[in-house]
């Protein structure tokens, strides 16, 4: 099987993240990248499955230049080669000219699966998979748990809403978006490492596939959000702490 | 000019989101000065749409086809095609859920335009809808504003909009007979399933305290099952913990697990991620005890406290003892 990964480096976990000049983006200029959690997930998927079936995994980023660091870390895990669209800033496209930009960049690949995670960390629309699947044409299937290989086919457990699943038959070629969380991540070995060296990374502008449509939809400010509730927050060490609250959890909420 | 609503039932069921997401067209129906249509599709939903008619809302389509009695993105996405070039909606809305992040996007894309997917609120900017949407995991919010002609798309956030604010009235229902063929539809479903049998009830506990990856390993959950047995409450966790293993998927607190409305919840190590907030938010009290003051969860919360929960909980589990008596 030949599986693309759709992988999206973003601003790590733990980032303090600040409104940049324009007011409508992050500043990114002192931040650390990652992976794409839900991403990692989808790349795992691809690995167990090659491991399974054989075959190979491509990943697909679409990024700055930076983001190379990314796909050489998947690389390290072990996909195959990888295609990077390259831009320093995708901001101003929307999903529609993002999924636009991977569907070009993957004309010549005819995969039988395509993977990505079920969300981004970072923008969290959680439709880049969907999109990608309508512009190649391909049927797809969201948060999914698990894959299995049938013969011209796949059978996937998809999660529904408070604790349902159903299984699912897709023909192949299929786009899937995957759950974060399902299996654990590997890390990348030593000779991992040294491997994804050598490792082709197909490099595409973005400017030399871009389609001229117009964003559909536009952010057109980033800000912290409005407390919609009155946070009282309780200081002193934790002992101190700990007696204000439970003071105002007897006296004032009445719970204990 | 109009709004519609894409309403959700499953098995003759409604998705209580549905209403919710009614609720916020009627008000930017009201402020804009839009009247708002819904539909229901399936097999057999006129008994729905007479339901989804008794709001105060200009009409509901009833859009009945033996292939949309189970949900397949090709068949839902073929469906609601249909409907929006023939209804001309403005804006379409959705309730945020599952199946709408499975066909929504699919269905914006054939109209060349972009679903502003999870939103939490809107204002009225120059006479156009401005949506509110969370970014970074609820560590920032952005407005997002459309910037092509009509239809476009947006879907609502489970409880950011009330659906008891909606008024009772008497709309028209029209049925809409969406054109299907069998050989469209490139997937097939099987019947939905629950992995276990339900042990644990969270919907009923007054107490809740539920623990996240702040505990950092499976022998940590120990501190917090501590609390819980001081407070006399339930344990549960956020998603990362469940999928560890290190508690059961039935205690699990959020979109894909149980939604709770104790009188007391208290998150430790949680740092708020929309999923979980979803689960939650309701609660009448919401303690946050958290290392990251910036963290999502404090947004929620009526009392915080900023600290190593290592440090934190096991001198509260004192105190409460202290003050049981």
């Amino acid at each position: 099987m030949k599986i693309i990964v759709g992988l999206k480096q973003v601003p790590a976990r733990d980032s303090v993240l600040r409104t940049n000049a324009s007011g409508r983006w992050i500043d990114e200029s002192d931040l650390a990248f990652e992976i794409n959690e839900p991403d990692a997930y989808a790349l795992e998927a691809a690995l167990q499955l090659k491991e399974k079936h054989g075959g190979e995994v491509v990943v697909l980023t679409a990024g700055p230049p930076g983001a190379a660091q990314s796909i050489r870390e998947a690389l390290a895990k072990g996909a195959d080669r990888a295609i990077h669209i390259e831009e320093e800033n995708l901001g101003h496209r929307d999903t529609l000219g993002l999924a636009g930009l991977m569907a070009r960049a993957l004309e010549p690949e005819k995969p039988d699966l395509i993977l990505t995670g079920l969300q981004s960390d970072d923008l969290g629309y959680g439709q880049t998979g969907v999109v990608l699947a309508e512009l190649l044409g391909l049927p797809h299937a969201t948060i999914i748990m698990q894959v299995e290989k049938l013969d011209g086919s796949i059978r996937v457990k998809r999660e529904l809403e408070e604790g349902w699943f159903e299984n699912i038959e897709i023909p192949l070629p299929a786009l899937l978006t995957i759950q974060s969380g399902i299996t654990r991540l590997r890390y990348a070995t030593l000779m991992g490492i040294k491997k994804a060296k050598t490792k082709e990374i197909r490099r595409v502008a973005a400017a030399d596939i871009a389609t001229s449509a117009a964003p559909a939809v536009e952010i057109s400010r980033v800000y912290a959000p409005h407390k919609t509730k009155q946070t009282e927050i309780l200081t002193g060490n934790a002992q101190e702490a700990a007696a204000k609250l439970v003071e105002r959890l007897k006296f004032g909420a009445r719970v204990l | 000019m109009s709004i519609l609503v894409i309403l959700e039932q499953r098995g003759g069921v409604w998705n209580r989101m549905s209403f919710e997401t009614l609720a916020a067209a009627v008000q930017m129906g009201r402020e804009l000065g839009q009247p708002v249509s819904a539909a229901v599709a399936g097999d057999q939903v006129a008994a729905l749409a007479a339901e989804a008619a008794a709001y105060n809302i200009e009409k509901v389509y009833a859009l009945d086809h033996p292939l949309l009695a189970r949900y397949t993105a090709d068949a839902y996405t073929a469906a609601f095609e249909q409907l929006v070039r023939s209804a001309k909606p403005e804006l379409v809305l959705l309730p945020h859920t599952y199946r709408v992040r499975d066909f929504a996007p699919k269905l914006a894309t054939r109209f060349g335009r972009v679903l502003v997917s999870d939103a939490v609120g809107h204002r009225i900017e120059e006479g156009r809808p401005v949506l509110v949407r969370q970014l970074f995991q609820g560590k920032l919010n952005a407005d997002v504003r459309f910037a092509s002609a009509a239809p476009n798309f947006a879907s609502i956030q489970a409880g950011a909009y009330r659906a008891d604010l909606l008024e009772q009235g008497r709309a028209a229902v029209e049925s809409f007979a969406p054109e299907l063929g069998a050989g469209a539809i490139r997937t097939q479903p099987g019947e939905p399933f629950r992995e276990s049998q339900r042990g644990v009830d969270l919907t009923a506990a007054a107490i809740i305290v539920s623990v996240g990856r702040g505990i950092k390993e499976k022998d940590n959950i120990a501190v917090v099952e501590r609390l819980a047995q001081a407070l006399g409450g339930e344990l549960a966790a956020s998603r990362p913990i469940c999928d560890n293993g290190w508690l059961p998927m039935e205690r699990q607190v959020g979109s894909s697990g149980q939604t709770v409305a104790p009188k007391l919840y208290v998150a430790v190590g949680i740092s708020g991620a929309i999923q979980h907030l979803v689960g939650m938010k309701g609660s009448k009290t919401i303690v946050a005890i958290n290392k990251d003051e910036n963290a999502p969860i404090f947004e929620v919360a009526d009392y915080g406290v900023v600290g190593d929960l290592f440090e934190v909980v096991p001198a509260l589990v004192e105190e409460i003892r202290k003050a049981k008596g």
